[in-house]
């Protein structure tokens, strides 16, 4: 089955007077295991569909089915809650709260956490994440003792504390250069190919788009190629 | 429960990072809570003494006068008639338990001399020793008489100041001898100085004296010159003890019929009034109704009898004493009140630059699964911590300012808390009050528009 399944979706926002739509009826299925980027300039909708593949967002019409739950008519509170379970966010601008240790940054998605896992066993989880980004002797450290590269890993680290079903990261390597994007990007093709974890990788860069195993162009709110319907057969992703 | 945990501390997280500000913000209920603190400990101390200062003038205490007698439609004013004894005054201490003191009185107004000076004093008490506790009245110089000197009539004194300075103008009263009514009396004790009362009567015009020596050596008479109905009422009761062989002979014996046909009347131990004291005002209205059931139950009174006694009490100055302190703790509140107002204003403000500042974490909190619910109560914990934090170093302040006053300015302070429990109750309700609006609206942001604030 589908992890994500986008059926004619319509995104219309009210600027004054007008109506402008964003997205004019997208569709497309990711399937679990995949690591798929989602290209488009900027003013392409691009932003729009991936606020609204992350659940941060509802569609203005048609449907998303995300692990087979209806999206587009759930309430705020029940959104809240599949982000927190299912989906790790990784930023441009990373967000880690400053002044706060890279292990309690880990920790932050736990504390709304509903998985009924004891604090302890949170920490622990927290602590082997950082440990596999290759940040274990740094937990202490506040971000900004930490360098670009090594937020960016404490982010990713923070994505999968609650072990999400997809990992949607909103050009992950924006502000980093290019050798610690590099590092970067060789993570998340780790992380999928090891670990199976679905990943969403939004960017306008075609060099951090051919990390990925398919690639989906968005313009002007539609889907422009990429074979967004159905891929019945998931690449291998290719090893570095 | 274990989320209330949780978000307490993430709120104390939160607060922890920023400490200066965290204080700073705190600044406006640290200096309201101390503000209140400092003047409530004062305010009830000056109240205290306020109290006491009137409960010296007898705000406590009530006066149990005889009743009014009358003959042929012609009432005799009260305390005409002859129904107060020592006895009852024995059992009303005895027998009533808001009663903390009582004192019966025998009063008279007689010349008093010592050698060529003579003084006639505005005050002449016969009556027990807890007559000067009640009056809280303290002795300058000298001893109060004791129980013994009471029931064996000892023919002693207390001066009061007034009467110091006009029968010993070069001072030195102690162990001299006066004259009361021609009775030798010997002075055992000054009393402090008290002045005017109320009235504008000088207090210290007052000589005090054992009761028994005052009805039965001094005056003489019962009432002789107060009842009319009892007019000629001869003593005869107890100087013919005292004096077994001076007075058997000063007049023929009567007979049988000589004493049928002019029956004496009987001397009563009464007294002219009886002094009670209770411990506190609040419960004057009790003690007066133990003490008229008491009476009327000594006094054989039927249902429907009317009482042979009048009680006063100084309502009007207990009234006084209520209305003066209501009137200072109202006042204590409303500044109370103004001071947190304004502390609570700080908080809404720093609250809301906060929110501000931090709507990034607000938008990814949002984005990694918390609610409005959590946003909202996480904020609103934050300020409410702040306040509790407030509040208890203010109290500390709060303290350390009366303190300090006690100290430099002798004031009197009391510790009351009261308005440390209130203050702490109130830095919670300032906190949840002017920290709801900041935390619904950072409950209120879109998390998409929060991630991407600038």
């Amino acid at each position: 089955m589908e992890l994500i399944k986008v059926d004619n979706i319509v995104k219309t926002y009210h600027l004054g007077n007008s109506d402008v739509q964003v997205l004019k009826g997208v569709s497309l299925r990711i399937l679990p295991g995949e690591m798929v980027a989602l290209m488009g300039a900027s003013g392409s909708g691009k932003t729009t569909l991936m606020n609204i593949l992350g659940c941060l967002d509802r569609p203005t019409s048609g449907q998303y089915l995300f692990d087979g739950q209806e999206i587009s008519r759930m309430s705020v509170n029940k959104r809240a809650m599949v982000r927190n379970g299912k989906i790790g966010f990784v930023f441009q601008n990373f967000n880690l709260l400053a002044r706060t240790s890279a292990l309690e940054n880990v920790l932050l998605p736990t504390t709304y956490a509903e998985d009924g896992l004891s604090a302890g066993k949170h920490r622990q989880r927290a602590m082997e994440l950082l440990d596999q980004v290759g940040l274990g002797d740094r937990m202490d450290h506040e971000p900004s003792q930490l360098s670009g590269g090594q937020q960016q890993r404490v982010a990713i680290a923070r994505a999968l504390v609650n072990n999400p079903r997809l990992l949607l990261a909103d050009e992950p390597t924006g502000n980093l250069d290019s050798h610690t994007s590099e590092e970067v990007l060789r993570m998340f093709q780790q992380l999928n190919a090891q670990k199976g974890i679905t990943i969403l990788l939004v960017t306008h860069d075609a060099t951090v788009a051919g990390h990925s195993t398919r690639i989906i162009h968005i313009r002007d709110g539609l889907i422009a190629d990429g074979n967004p319907q159905v891929q019945t057969v998931v690449a291998k992703p290719q090893m570095l | 429960m274990l989320k209330i945990a949780t978000t307490l501390k993430t709120a104390l997280r939160a607060l922890r990072r920023n400490p200066l500000r965290s204080t700073l913000t705190t600044l406006g209920i640290i200096i309201g809570i101390a503000a209140v603190i400092a003047m409530v400990q004062i305010g009830e101390g000056s109240s205290a003494a306020i109290k006491k200062t009137i409960a010296d003038m007898g705000a406590n205490e009530l006066i149990i006068l005889p009743g009014q007698a009358a003959s042929s439609g012609v009432s005799f004013g009260e305390g005409s008639s002859v129904t107060l004894t020592s006895a009852d005054a024995s059992a009303i201490e005895r027998e009533c338990p808001s009663v903390s003191s009582v004192a019966p009185v025998v009063n008279g107004r007689m010349q008093v001399v010592r050698g060529s000076l003579n003084w006639v004093p505005q005050f002449l008490v016969g009556t027990t020793p807890t007559y000067l506790k009640i009056r809280n009245w303290s002795l300058a110089e000298g001893r109060a008489f004791g129980t013994e000197e009471v029931d064996g009539a000892n023919q002693v004194c207390i001066l009061g100041a007034t009467d110091v300075k006009e029968l010993f103008p070069s001072g030195k009263p102690l162990d001299k001898t006066i004259l009361v009514n021609h009775v030798p009396l010997r002075v055992i004790g000054v009393l402090s100085q008290k002045g005017a009362n109320m009235m504008g009567m000088d207090q210290d015009d007052i000589i005090v004296m054992p009761w028994t020596t005052m009805k039965y050596r001094v005056s003489g008479t019962a009432l002789q010159n107060q009842n009319q109905s009892a007019a000629g009422t001869a003593s005869t009761f107890s100087t013919d003890q005292l004096y077994p062989e001076t007075s058997q002979n000063l007049y023929p014996v009567p007979s049988a019929t000589q004493q049928q046909d002019f029956p004496q009347p009987v001397s009563f131990p009464n007294v002219n009034a009886i002094l009670v004291s209770v411990s506190s005002g609040a419960e004057i209205p009790q003690a007066t109704a133990e003490v008229v059931a008491l009476l009327r139950q000594r006094h054989h009174l039927r249902r429907g009898q009317p009482n042979d006694f009048n009680i006063r009490n100084m309502t009007e100055i207990s009234n006084a004493l209520g209305h003066t302190s209501q009137l200072m703790t109202n006042l204590l509140t409303g500044v109370a009140l103004i001071s947190l107002m304004v502390g609570g204003v700080g908080i809404m403000n720093i609250m809301l630059v906060s929110v501000t500042e931090r709507t990034r974490e607000i938008g990814l909190r949002m984005a990694i699964g918390a609610r409005p619910a959590d946003i909202l109560s996480q904020f609103i914990l934050e300020a409410i911590v702040l306040c509790l934090f407030g509040g208890a170093l203010g109290i500390l302040f709060g303290q350390g300012l009366s303190s300090a006053v006690k100290v430099a300015l002798h004031w009197p302070i009391e510790l009351s808390v009261p308005a440390m429990v209130a203050s702490v109750v109130v830095s919670v309700v300032v906190g949840l009050i002017f920290g709801y609006y900041p935390a619904w609206k950072a409950s209120r942001l879109d998390p998409i528009e929060a991630l991407r604030y600038e």
